[in-house]
């Protein structure tokens, strides 16, 4: 499955950011062939829409699961139409691939 | 004759002087005054007309015929407020976001979208006791947008009344897209302000505003107790004229607590008002003739 997770630098090493729309990175990562990308989040520059921007981004990444800090109306509006999950990270002091990892081991609560 | 009230900072007066101004020069000709604050609208607190006629504020949003849609993603490529996902196999609408703006309609290859109203708020209109044409907008709590509000309240009186000769707007605070929206099409703006650092801050951003929109301004100095230098400095600099300054007075602000203006508490101010109107009118002739701020 494709999981995009928000970063705060695009690596696997770097701490995660709690925003999903205008966290600087956001990274996908395939869980069946392991292969990753950082791409830069288009919504961290936009003044409104944030969110939705980064949502379309994920969805056009064909993404399965999103895990961030927390979702906005908009950006989950938009993430559940296209049938993406969203999962949240308890905190924001792990990396990545920690949050990948706890993900792959039902460690993180899914977003209601 | 259109004259905005303005400030940057809110809570400065804006309304206090905006309804006193309107009261002022009734008898000088046909007085509209139009609340465009239409997050809070406040001055019918003070001018208590009779709404006569309401309609819907509407903002049309883009619609999707389904049939037609092959989810090619144009329009959620046009929409600059991200309004429009694309989900691969259709189109969501996230309609709070949508400002209107008709480019995703115009841009769909395939003719795929038509609109709809959404309903956002009211126009409401009516007379006040001196025969002043008050209209203002309301924006349904809850609602994100209230420019497109305020656009409508404008066109709407346009529509109505040909005959008011002299408009007071009575602007929101700040020195965003609903400033801007009310200010387009102003004569002249009465900035309101206070003499503390805030007051100069906002007021600042707001005369930038109004620079760039190149429409003459001047500035009203309310509660003013003690003098604030950087405020005159700057009005000086900038080439602000300062119109009136209103003492700070706890009854004033009593008065003004319970719904009473200003003149009707200090009429000596009717004289005043009407002078800055005098001053208005020859800065609108000065601009016409190239001599004026712009």
């Amino acid at each position: 499955m494709i999981i995009v997770i928000s970063s705060s630098k695009p690596q696997l090493e770097s701490l995660v950011d709690r925003r999903f729309g205008r966290s600087p990175w956001l990274v996908v990562m395939d869980s069946a062939t392991k292969q990753w990308q950082a791409i830069q989040n288009p919504g961290a520059g936009h003044s409104g829409g944030a969110g939705v921007a980064a949502a379309q981004c994920a969805i056009d990444h064909k993404a399965d699961m999103v895990i961030s800090g927390d979702f906005g109306p908009n950006a989950a509006n938009a993430l559940r139409g296209a049938n993406v999950g969203m999962t949240l990270f308890a905190n924001d002091s792990i990396t990545v691939q920690q949050a990948f990892d706890d993900y792959i081991s039902g460690r993180l609560p899914v977003y209601p | 004759m259109k004259i905005a009230v303005a400030s940057g900072k809110g809570g400065t007066g804006k309304t206090t002087i905006a309804t006193s101004l309107a009261l002022s020069l009734v008898g000088l000709g046909e007085i509209g005054y139009w609340d465009c604050d239409v997050e809070a609208p406040d001055g019918h607190i003070f001018l208590k007309p009779a709404f006569s006629r309401k309609v819907q504020a509407v903002i049309n949003i883009p619609q999707i015929k389904e049939d037609l849609c092959l989810a090619c993603g144009k329009c959620v490529e046009v929409c600059q407020f991200h309004a429009l996902v694309n989900i691969g196999t259709k189109i969501l609408i996230l309609s709070q976001l949508c400002h209107g703006c008709g480019s995703c309609t115009w841009n769909c290859p395939h003719q795929a979208i038509t609109e709809i109203p959404r309903p956002i708020g009211m126009i409401e209109s009516g007379l006040t006791d001196e025969g002043i044409h008050f209209s203002r907008g309301l924006l349904t709590i809850s609602e994100p947008m209230s420019t497109p509000v305020i656009r409508q309240l404008k066109h709407e009186n346009k529509k109505e009344g040909e005959g008011e000769s002299i408009v007071i707007l009575d602007a929101p605070p700040g020195a965003s897209c609903s400033v801007v929206e009310t200010l387009h099409g102003a004569d002249f703006a009465i900035l309101v302000t206070e003499p503390t650092p805030f007051g100069l801050h906002d007021l600042r951003q707001v005369a930038e505003v109004t620079k760039k929109m190149n429409i003459p301004t001047g500035v009203i100095i309310n509660r003013q107790q003690t003098s604030y230098p950087p405020l005159d400095e700057f009005c000086d600099h900038f080439e602000l004229p300062v119109l009136l300054r209103i003492p700070f007075e706890f009854a004033i602000a009593e008065g003004v607590a319970q719904g009473e203006t200003l003149v009707k508490m200090h009429p000596e101010f009717i004289i005043h008002f009407q002078n800055i109107f005098e001053t208005i009118k020859l800065a609108g002739i000065d601009n016409i003739t190239g001599k004026g701020s712009a």
